[in-house]
């Protein structure tokens, strides 16, 4: 019935939610901003195009405003939050052997299948959260937690696209035999 | 008096060095919660496992009660906390392009941060697919910039849309979400029985 898998011991979802709670306000009182990942990985991906094509970079008005002209697009703490994201998730994983070469898919499908689903996935991630000025952290956590209006929107928002779209897409996730 | 200018207070390398330390208390949290395992953050879409709001849940509201009432003490200035702008309808859309991606990838950017740090392949295929996602963003945005800017409500906050008293509106969200995550436990019994964990 479940997929879950066995072998993993997680955190208490409501303890490993209150301490992200405490981390979050200590964020926002020591630097008046909350978390962010898909911005992080944005700025490292202009940085990349600047060395590649920089006047491309400095006539794009979206590319020059984080890379235009000497302005390096590195200097702003997203990214070293997310830098600080890889070493902290791979630590956790190391410490509780789950740091394996591996892919996590449904039973239903095979790995292939996995990796084509979430390059997919991953497109209409990215774009949509830069057309929607940030992501699940940015947005959704850090903004639902000082109570922005459109960031609760946008949270709701995110949760229909996937509810609405996860029966037709159920082979990928459910476990075999009738479902 | 919260927040502070931490460049300013303590020098870049000092202030590089606390976003580094935020991340990573962020990552590691993400990862001990299972949330680099993409089977796991779909599975809150079939209603088979709700760690993902619990985890959600519970982080932007015990978050929210302390900001508020640190700022009912004096220890933060609200006034100069970022909240994020309210684009409406590029919100909505966005978010909704981002729930076909979820349910299709199994992950959110920084998720999928912590799934690749551990070497889940899916989530660095996932990466990958964002990067592509990304760049395509800053290489189309002007083609429909006018939308990208409608609908700007700027520094629009709950408590001043619903004109309510921000403590009202806090509680209220607190007392909505234990209601959502224990009805939202009882159904999850029902449909897959006590085998299910969280």
């Amino acid at each position: 019935m479940l997929q879950r898998p066995k072998r993993d011991r997680y955190w208490d979802p409501y303890i490993a939610g209150a301490l992200l709670g405490v981390l979050l306000f200590v964020t926002f009182l020591l630097t008046g901003h909350g978390l962010g990942s898909s911005g992080g990985v944005n700025r490292i991906l202009v940085a990349l195009e600047d060395l590649v094509v920089p006047r491309h970079v400095d006539t794009t008005p979206y590319l020059a405003g984080m890379a235009g002209g000497e302005r390096s697009p590195l200097d702003h703490w997203i990214v070293w939050q997310v830098a600080g994201i890889l070493v902290g998730g791979f630590l956790s994983g190391w410490l509780r052997g789950r740091v394996r070469l591996e892919t996590r898919h449904g039973p239903q499908i095979t790995p292939r299948t996995r990796w084509v689903m979430a390059f997919i996935g991953g497109i209409f991630m990215g774009y949509g959260a830069r057309l929607a000025r940030g992501c699940t952290s940015g947005q959704a956590l850090s903004g639902g937690a000082v109570l922005s209006a459109g960031s609760w929107a946008f949270m709701l928002a995110v949760f229909a696209g996937g509810y609405l779209l996860a029966w037709f897409v159920r082979r990928l996730w459910q476990p075999g035999g009738g479902s | 008096m919260g927040p502070f200018d931490l460049s300013a207070e303590i020098g870049q390398i000092g202030a590089w060095t606390i976003y580094l330390l935020v991340g990573f208390a962020f990552g590691f949290i993400l990862e001990s919660a299972g949330f680099g395992d993409s089977r796991l953050l779909a599975a809150q879409f079939y209603w088979r496992d709700l760690t993902v709001l619990k985890v959600m849940f519970t982080a932007i509201l015990v978050a929210a009660v302390l900001i508020f009432w640190s700022t009912a003490i004096g220890w933060l200035d609200y006034d100069y906390v970022w909240v994020n702008p309210t684009y409406l309808w590029p919100g909505i859309v966005g978010g909704l392009i981002m729930g076909v991606g979820f349910i299709f990838g199994g992950f959110c950017p920084g998720t999928s941060l912590v799934g690749a740090s551990t070497l889940k392949l899916d989530a660095i295929w996932f990466v990958a697919g964002s990067a592509v996602g990304i760049l395509s963003f800053g290489e189309t945005v002007a083609l429909f910039d006018d939308f990208w800017h409608s609908s700007n409500l700027g520094r629009l906050t709950l408590q001043a849309w619903l004109e309510l008293p921000t403590g009202m509106v806090v509680f209220g969200l607190v007392a909505i979400g234990i209601v959502v995550l224990w009805v939202g436990d009882i159904v999850r019994r029902r449909i897959y029985g006590d085998s299910s964990e969280h």
